[in-house]
């Protein structure tokens, strides 16, 4: 009578599409020639190749880390190509200059790069394989002295800013995958934030990912200098594919004395089919470091990706610097998410808080894992952690992995955890009410995601919630 | 309006109903009564489509469409309510939200033009009055935290926007206090209209000196074992539930 839990049919990923332009591919494999091959092409200055060769060589020494609570097979580095650009693109063009199939591309995933359609008060860098294809509103931007380009450009344009704050926050040394990225990455977003100001508007970055067999690995330098503001926001996409595809992306966030850096994210990779098969390898690295009175708040809605390895981290370097994170991770089908947090306690006073909220459906399996640590000369620490998981269906984990390291006994560290199941009964009583099985689902959804859905920028909240319903689309009747 | 008959119902492998024959028109009311395990809640659940339960035998017409081949959320698109004995709380979602989302369905599901928050508001507005709520309320989380009164008060505000063509209240009255029932009360008999019918499920007599029933029938194991008018619930009141249900209590030998 009623329809039975996963008998639903589930919506397709509507960004599988491939779009055909032609691109100028390096041969698969990774060897120093291919690091100095990357760096010819982006003509890159002397600094940015040794750091990528020291890079390279401290990666060959290191080994993929097989600790988080996921499982795939071996990854072959010496099978993927690691460049990739669309042959259209020409350095530093203006928008008018792009290809109208790649401004086709970004209109079909509904960013208007062109000037009469663009998204009112956002501005967008587009990033297509392993290059920017174009930056919007940069105009008004350097109004305020706000530099939002491609890190490409960042590199040629302001090379001091660059030398000064790559590889910062995050070393290349830091874990094999930044490592890797360090070596190889090819471009990726660079905002620097002058003192004082507070962007007007929020930035904006998309990713896509076009090119079968090219592994992703784009690079994000967020600057905010003492006392200015930015809200900044990426989104991820890429065709339907029946083979993995790596993406192995840094993000770091410098907020000086008294900035605030809100850095939100909506991941929606695709994520592999009903059974499990291709889907992106979403290995990830992003931390920021915050100085005396400075905040960093990470926000995400991952919903995307076979796998997604990420913890969007915050040292406190600083007195009285704030940490947040707010996460929503959704698993459907076969996809795994190992994902979480970091919060390092260094300076006095400093205070973080975690909202985790984890949903399992189908076969996914869902892992918090999270890290707050709180050093000797941290007085004053406080940390609060609140970690929800919510299960659909009954062949779906959610697992919890804390770990708190206190060494300052003024400290105070709270960890708060709960589990819950869509109830067949919450489903009967919405329906009860005129609702369909997928509006209550999401509905209930929303939610439970809710204290997480409130620190989006507003334009996006209604997004993200829109993808998670999406998401589990299928997975209850 | 509603035709049940022969209905057998299964919870798991036991059968909870074994042949429900009734037959409810516009403008009527009607209370089902019942020892606890007689199947007054299933014959609800069951009217309302809850998938726990399990059809075997017997035809529902409603409004000459065959029920029993609906989707609970059909059903309620079609006027169905169902005031339930345990609300169930949604937590996060605001009741504001809920209740618009539903009443928008019902209207799209009639052809009828989505009202906006605002437009809704209003509608809010002067139903909240009819159950004396306060308007906070609607901020509050569904059902989440509210009291047991609150709850069923909150199924009678439903009941109120969503204006059902057929509301089954089930046992709203327990858990209440008499001031809450007289609320409640108040509510339903407000809302009653010459097009459409209530069927209240109660244990007790009570609840059937507010909303007067024009038929009140007796429900034991699975069967209606007596109809009649009020007259029947205040005899129930006064024998109890063994004199019809064949149980023998001190006495009554006869």
């Amino acid at each position: 009578m009623s329809a039975s839990i996963d008998s639903l049919v589930s919506k397709e990923y509507q960004y599988g599409f491939v779009t055909d332009v032609e691109a100028d591919t390096i041969p698969p494999g990774l060897s120093e020639d291919v690091i100095r091959l990357i760096s010819q092409k982006k003509n890159e200055p002397e600094f940015m190749l040794n750091w990528r060769l020291k890079a390279f060589r401290r990666w060959e020494t290191m080994r993929e880390p097989h600790w988080p609570n996921v499982h795939y097979n071996t990854i072959d580095y010496q099978k993927a190509s690691y460049y990739s650009a669309p042959k259209s693109v020409k350095p530093k063009q203006s928008l008018d200059e792009v290809d109208p199939e790649l401004l086709r591309t970004y209109e079909k995933l509904g960013i208007p790069l062109n000037e009469q359609k663009l998204l009112a008060g956002v501005a967008v860098d587009a990033i297509f394989d392993s290059v920017s294809v174009g930056t919007t509103m940069r105009a008004q931007l350097a109004e305020h002295g706000i530099v939002f380009c491609s890190l490409g450009e960042a590199i040629h344009s302001h090379p001091e800013l660059v030398e000064k704050y790559l590889g910062s926050v995050v070393p290349y040394s830091d874990n094999f995958f930044a490592a890797l990225n360090s070596a190889v990455f090819s471009d990726g977003s660079f905002v620097y934030v002058p003192k004082g100001v507070r962007c007007p508007m929020e930035l904006s970055t998309y990713f896509r990912i076009n090119s079968a067999d090219t592994g992703q690995f784009e690079r994000t330098l967020v600057v905010a200098d003492e006392g200015s503001y930015v809200s900044y926001l990426e989104g991820c996409t890429a065709p339907k594919r029946s083979t993995n595809q790596l993406h192995a992306a840094v993000v770091e966030l410098v907020a000086l004395k008294g900035a605030t850096v809100k850095y939100s994210t909506v991941q929606n990779w695709y994520a592999g089919d009903e059974n499990g098969k291709g889907g992106i390898y979403n290995f990830v690295t992003k931390r920021g470091k915050a100085f005396e009175n400075a905040k960093i708040s990470w926000t995400q809605v991952e919903t995307g990706s076979a796998i997604t390895w990420k913890y969007p981290s915050v040292i406190l370097q600083g007195d009285n610097s704030v940490g947040e994170f707010y996460s929503v991770a959704v698993v459907n089908n076969y996809q795994q998410a190992d994902t979480g947090t970091k919060m390092l306690h260094l300076g006095k006073n400093t205070r973080s808080n975690i909202v985790s909220k984890g949903i399992s459906a189908g076969h996914g399996n869902n892992s918090y894992r999270g890290r707050v640590y709180v050093a000797p000369k941290a007085t004053g620490a406080r940390n609060y952690t609140q970690c929800d998981s919510m299960l659909v269906g009954n062949k779906c984990g959610a697992h919890t992995f804390p770990y708190i390291e206190v060494k300052n006994n003024t400290a105070q560290v709270e960890h708060e955890a709960s589990t819950s199941k869509i109830g067949e009964d919450q489903i009967f009583y919405l329906k009860q009410r005129g609702l369909s099985a997928e509006q209550a689902v999401s509905m209930i959804v929303s939610g439970f995601c809710k204290e997480v859905f409130k620190e989006l920028p507003m334009e996006f909240a209604l997004e993200a919630q829109q993808l998670l319903g999406i998401t589990l689309e299928g997975s209850v009747g | 309006m509603l035709d049940i008959h022969g209905l057998k119902a299964n919870v798991g492998d036991k059968e909870i109903l074994k042949g429900i024959d009734l037959t409810v028109r516009a403008g009527e009311v009607h209370a089902v009564m019942g020892p606890n395990g007689s199947g007054k809640s299933t014959l609800a659940q069951v009217l309302a489509g809850n998938p726990a339960y399990e059809v075997t035998a017997g035809t529902v017409q409603y409004d000459g469409r065959d029920l029993l081949d609906m989707q609970p959320e059909e059903r309620a698109q079609a006027g169905i309510f169902l005031a339930f004995q345990y609300p169930v709380e949604i937590p996060g979602v605001s009741n504001a939200y809920f209740f618009r989302a539903a009443y928008n369905e019902i209207r799209k599901a009639r052809g009828e033009e989505e009202v906006d928050p605002l437009e809704f508001a209003d509608i809010m507005e002067q139903r909240l009055k009819l159950v004396e709520m306060d308007p906070a309320m609607l901020n509050r989380s569904v059902n989440a935290g509210f009291s047991g009164g609150e709850k069923k008060r909150n199924e009678i505000l439903q009941m109120a926007v969503l204006e059902p063509k057929l509301a089954i209240l089930d046992e709203t009255d327990s858990g209440l206090d008499i001031d809450a029932l007289r609320i409640v009360a108040d509510g339903v008999n407000a809302l009653k209209r010459p097009d459409n019918a209530t069927i209240v499920v109660t244990h007790y007599q009570r609840l059937l000196n507010y909303i007067v029933p024009d038929y009140v029938h007796v429900l034991a194991h699975g069967r209606i074992v007596k109809s009649g008018s009020k007259a029947l619930a205040l005899e129930l009141e006064e024998k109890g539930y063994d004199w019809i249900t064949g149980g023998t209590p001190a006495g009554a030998s006869a």
